[in-house]
């Protein structure tokens, strides 16, 4: 309990972000009906609740301390009084930016659905303004029974988002989704019942402070990082994410791209790491491996794609993977640059799917052989993409640039082969999304320029996708330019996250002295590989 | 005494009033407003008896915290299911005063089986209870000709009769090992004896089958898929709800008579557990007919449930009774759509809820919720029910239990799914539009309300029945 600050503010600030969304979905069911208006009531509600939302968790920011580790903003109250389980939730220096790129991200979300998402806005509302108290659930929890639940009550909405307004192929993308990631935490919960059997808590400060034998660790990582792994999501388990990605609604995919696999990553940084450390730094060469494959064949199977959304899909599993190298390189540098590239990659592929969405408004189509030589007609719309495929393959100056920057310095620090295997994912990048700008530009069939199709005079952008677009542009400059105040936020934390895993790591060695030495050897055998 | 036997005295008026009416011409709607009347003073009545005690009958009728707490719960039950089904589309007209009088009659029943502290009223209750049921089968209407209704009929009573004949029969061994058939004796000489003496392990294995079929747990689990399909949707949703309940009840007074002394029987149950759910599973993914796909679904929560009972102890029966209570809300909340899906009293496909969302958003919403709950998503009841026995099983060391469980639940996601995939993606063209009262459509409010607001907040249901299980082995505490 003494790792939390009790809320200063005078009046439980969390929680109003928590029900904001709710309360707007629940109003969202009894408005009237008007169908047949595009721009219906629905949209304008929601886009104003989730501006509420973000307004209400500015605060967060604005009040965060960022010179301690405890968590801050806190409110505990008894809930299910037989187990301890209690509603407690609260912000530190790690999931902060999360919480504030999630609430940042929504009203983009709904403001790039106004014309995309035809029928059925009631339900489309509903859905999106649940997701996004779950997603905020998600990374506020400190309670791990209350973070289980968001994270599982989460599925059912998203299953419906592209279930209902995807595209053709939506029912197999949509039950892959589902079933990928309904069984990748099915062993979550058998974890988080065997560490409250063992700590008598379900309090995640409370269990970091716990140690754990090292076999008993061993097990709780495997469980956890299954569902973790499955969420980011990573090398071989990424099957699910292109899927769903082209077939979600532009809606769909930036939610999942923006916030939902970050999910993953948070999960390895709150839970395996301070909770296994020992299990950590053992698997730590396997998931860097891992990493390393989804960098490199994200990349490349980018490369190979003509569906543009495909492309960018499988962007996110090599963008993932440099979160996860940074994560699984355990030190301070590396983390830093994984949360940091965590919160770039939302912003940047959340805009590129935006980008996607439009011309798909536009086109009805994914293939960029329906989408050569806009140049002439969409000249607005081409300097934003340009801007968001810049920083998608990290130029300097934009955001990506830093995160990926710490996270290959941190590589470098382990071990020089591990850097010199990803510096190709981002040669990779500049060389899928360059090849795709070039196409969207200037590329055209026979070569020929043409005059402006009449069709295509109004195609550039509406001030609606302006502000959108303009939006995001704007943080990519700010963490690019910028960064140090991000980098701050999170400094603490994410030292006081280092010490507990050394510590941890310390314990565990003590504990077991002789069948340390052999893991040692297992885990040098290991290296020795990679 | 009144007092006491309060919900008994008025289920027997109930009972007799219905056989009353049955002898003249009531139409089924005034039949449908006094089963619905009828049944919430029952409820009334149970409510007021919940603190009473007493013993009866030569200490063969318990009125104790555990009887009196599940009556109220069964009585909520026959509420729920009596209100989803007006106008009976599925029972033959002229039958309407028949089915209700059967119907209170093994409301009747099942009332008494939580009393009972004796085998042979145990048995006895149980048995009227069964035969009412074994009666109602029939009345569906005529669909293509009787041959679904009969055959359901009869395997449902071949099968019971089976499984009452194992249960004396594993009575008798009991009764000739310990010289009793009294809960509250056998509570104090059973625990000592399990490990030593394999004629009483064989004599309660033989007992729990009888519960286990009307359970429809593995391997007694033939007659469920085809009495759900062959009965009224009416009929089914009593079948598959309230006689569960009744079980239930009973295994946990055994439960709770055998201690959490680790035995034999503890490993059979897992064991049972674990075909169950993986057969009802299994199973269920390969369904066209809905309530076919329940019965399979039913199998395998019953193997859920037994996770609670062989983990025994409080906090694991009281985890089992909130399961139950979760089981009994869910199931009504499919049941009700099914019901009002088919007013000509048809089974229901998948092609029967294409595109439901557009023709009724209400039956759509609460299929959506039930089948959530169902799969033990959270923040469903249905999500509680699994995190409490699960949680139990894991602090008794039965870790591979629960894995079984995790993973069967995360197969089970996907047929359920199925049914969220049809009501809500279907094209809305196919079908016709469903309409249904007022009053239905609050009905569906009620059910969704419950599935969430009782899986939000789990610890008042808990509290109420973990007095229950203290007082569960009667007269003993």
């Amino acid at each position: 309990m003494d790792h939390l600050i009790p809320n200063t503010l005078d009046y439980p600030v969390i929680s109003l972000v928590l029900l904001l969304p709710l309360a707007g979905a629940l109003i969202a069911l009894v408005l009237p009906d008007r169908e047949g208006k595009t721009a219906s009531i629905h949209k304008i509600w929601a886009t104003a609740v989730s501006v509420a939302t973000a307004l209400a968790a500015l605060p967060l920011y604005l009040n965060f301390d960022a010179g301690t580790h405890l968590y801050q903003f806190t409110e505990t109250r008894t809930w299910i009084q037989a187990f301890d389980v209690s509603y407690c939730v609260g912000v530190d220096g790690i999931s902060l930016l999360l919480v504030m790129l999630t609430v940042l991200i929504m009203p983009v979300v709904l403001l790039c659905s106004f014309t995309y998402i035809g029928p059925r806005h009631k339900e489309f509302v509903f859905s999106v303004l649940l997701m996004e108290t779950f997603m905020i659930g998600v990374f506020v929890s400190l309670n791990m029974v209350l973070f289980f639940i968001f994270w599982e009550a989460m599925l059912i909405p998203m299953y419906l988002l592209i279930a209902v307004w995807g595209g053709e192929r939506r029912d197999y993308a949509s039950i892959k989704f589902f079933l990928y990631t309904l069984v990748g935490s099915i062993f979550m919960v058998v974890a988080i019942i065997a560490v409250y059997v063992k700590t008598g808590t379900f309090l995640i400060p409370d269990i970091m402070e716990h140690h754990f034998d090292f076999g008993f660790q061993v097990l709780v990582f495997l469980a956890l990082s299954l569902a973790f792994a499955v969420k980011i999501p990573m090398f071989p388990l990424h099957t699910w994410l292109p899927a769903a990605h082209v077939e979600a609604p532009a809606s769909g995919s930036v939610i999942l791209a923006s916030v939902l696999l970050k999910m993953g990553g948070y999960g390895f940084l709150r839970f395996c790491l301070p909770m296994t450390p020992a299990a950590f730094d053992m698997f730590a060469p396997v998931f860097i491996l891992l990493s390393l494959v989804s960098i490199l064949a994200g990349g490349y199977l980018a490369l190979g794609q003509t569906d543009m959304k495909k492309l960018i899909a499988y962007s996110s599993v090599g963008h993932m993977g440099f979160v996860t190298l940074g994560i699984f390189v355990i030190t301070s540098m590396g983390i830093k640059g994984a949360i940091l590239q965590m919160v770039n990659h939302g912003v940047t592929t959340g805009a590129l799917f935006v980008c996607m969405g439009l011309l798909y408004e536009r086109t009805h189509s994914r293939e960029i052989r329906d989408h050569l030589a806009l140049g002439r007609v969409m000249p607005w719309f081409l300097a934003f993409f340009v801007i968001f495929s810049l920083s998608s393959f990290g130029f300097p100056g934009t955001n990506s640039f830093v995160g990926e920057v710490m996270i290959l310095i941190a590589a470098f620090e382990r071990s020089p082969v591990v850097g010199f295997i990803a510096i190709p994912g981002a040669v990779l990048a500049a060389a899928y999304m360059l090849r795709l700008t070039q196409k969207l530009i200037w590329a055209d069939d026979d070569g020929h320029h043409h005059d402006i199709d009449p069709d295509k005079q109004n195609w550039d952008l509406t001030p609606r996708e302006t502000a959108t677009l303009g939006f995001l542009a704007l943080f990519v400059f700010w963490i690019g330019l910028f960064p140090g105040p991000f980098l701050e936020v999170m400094d603490t934390s994410v030292t006081h996250l280092m010490d507990q895993f050394h510590q941890g790591l310390e314990q565990t060695k003590d504990a077991h002295g002789a069948g340390h030495a052999l893991l040692m050897q297992w885990k040098a055998v290991l290296q020795t590989l990679i | 005494m009144i007092l006491s036997l309060l919900p008994e005295f008025v289920l027997i008026a109930a009972v007799l009033t219905f056989f009353a009416l049955s002898l003249g011409k009531v139409s089924t709607a005034i039949l449908y407003r006094l089963a619905l009347g009828a049944a919430v003073l029952v409820t009334l009545a149970a409510i007021a008896a919940c603190n009473q005690t007493g013993v009866f009958f030569f200490n063969a009728y318990s009125v104790d915290p555990f009887s009196q707490r599940f009556k109220i719960l069964l009585c909520a039950g026959l509420v729920l299911v009596i209100a989803m089904s007006p106008g009976l589309f599925g029972v033959r007209k002229e039958l309407s005063a028949e089915y209700y009088f059967f119907l209170f009659l093994s409301m009747f029943g099942l009332v008494m089986v939580s009393s009972a502290a004796e085998f042979l009223t145990l048995i006895l209750c149980l048995e009227i209870s069964s035969f009412s049921v074994y009666v109602i089968i029939p009345f569906r209407r005529k669909g293509r000709g009787y041959r679904a209704q009969m055959e359901a009929a009869i395997k449902y009573m071949m099968f019971g009769a089976l499984a009452t004949g194992l249960t004396l029969y594993g009575v008798s061994y009991v009764y000739g090992l310990t010289n009793t058939t009294y809960l509250n004796e056998l509570a104090r000489m059973v625990p000592g004896q399990i490990n030593t003496e394999p004629l009483l392990v064989m004599g309660f294995t033989l007992i729990f089958c009888g519960v286990f079929f009307k359970l429809a747990l593995f391997p007694l689990h033939f007659w469920a898929p085809d009495v759900y399909q062959g009965g009224a949707n009416e009929t089914t949703t009593f079948v598959a709800t309230l006689p569960k309940v009744g079980s239930v009840v009973m295994l946990l007074r055994l439960a709770a008579l055998l201690g959490d002394v680790p035995s034999i029987l503890t490993l059979i149950i897992s064991i049972l557990a674990v075909l169950s759910m993986t057969l009802g599973n299994l199973s269920a993914l390969v369904q066209g007919d809905i309530k076919r796909l329940l019965a399979y679904s039913s199998i395998a929560h019953a193997g859920y449930l037994m996770i609670g009972i062989a983990s025994g102890g409080q906090s694991g029966l009281v985890g089992v009774s909130y399961y139950i209570t979760a089981y009994l809300i869910l199931n009504i909340a499919c049941f009700y759509v099914i019901y009002h899906l088919a007013p000509l009293g048809t089974n229901i496909g998948f092609d029967d809820i294409r595109g439901l969302h557009k023709r009724s958003p209400v039956l759509a919403a609460t299929l959506a919720a039930g089948a959530v709950g169902l799969a033990g998503i959270p923040p469903t009841t249905g999500f509680m029910g699994k995190f409490l026995v699960f949680m139990d099983a894991v602090d008794k060391g039965m870790v591979p239990l629960v894995i079984f469980a995790v993973i069967n639940a995360g197969v089970s996601a996907y047929f359920y799914l199925k049914l969220i995939r049809a009501a809500y993606t279907g094209d809305a063209e196919s079908g016709k539009p469903v309409h249904i009262g007022f009053f239905t459509k609050c009905l569906g409010g009620v059910l969704i309300l419950l599935i969430f607001v009782t899986g939000i907040f789990p610890q008042p249901i808990m509290d109420f029945f973990s007095r229950a299980i203290r007082n569960a082995v009667p007269f003993f505490s």
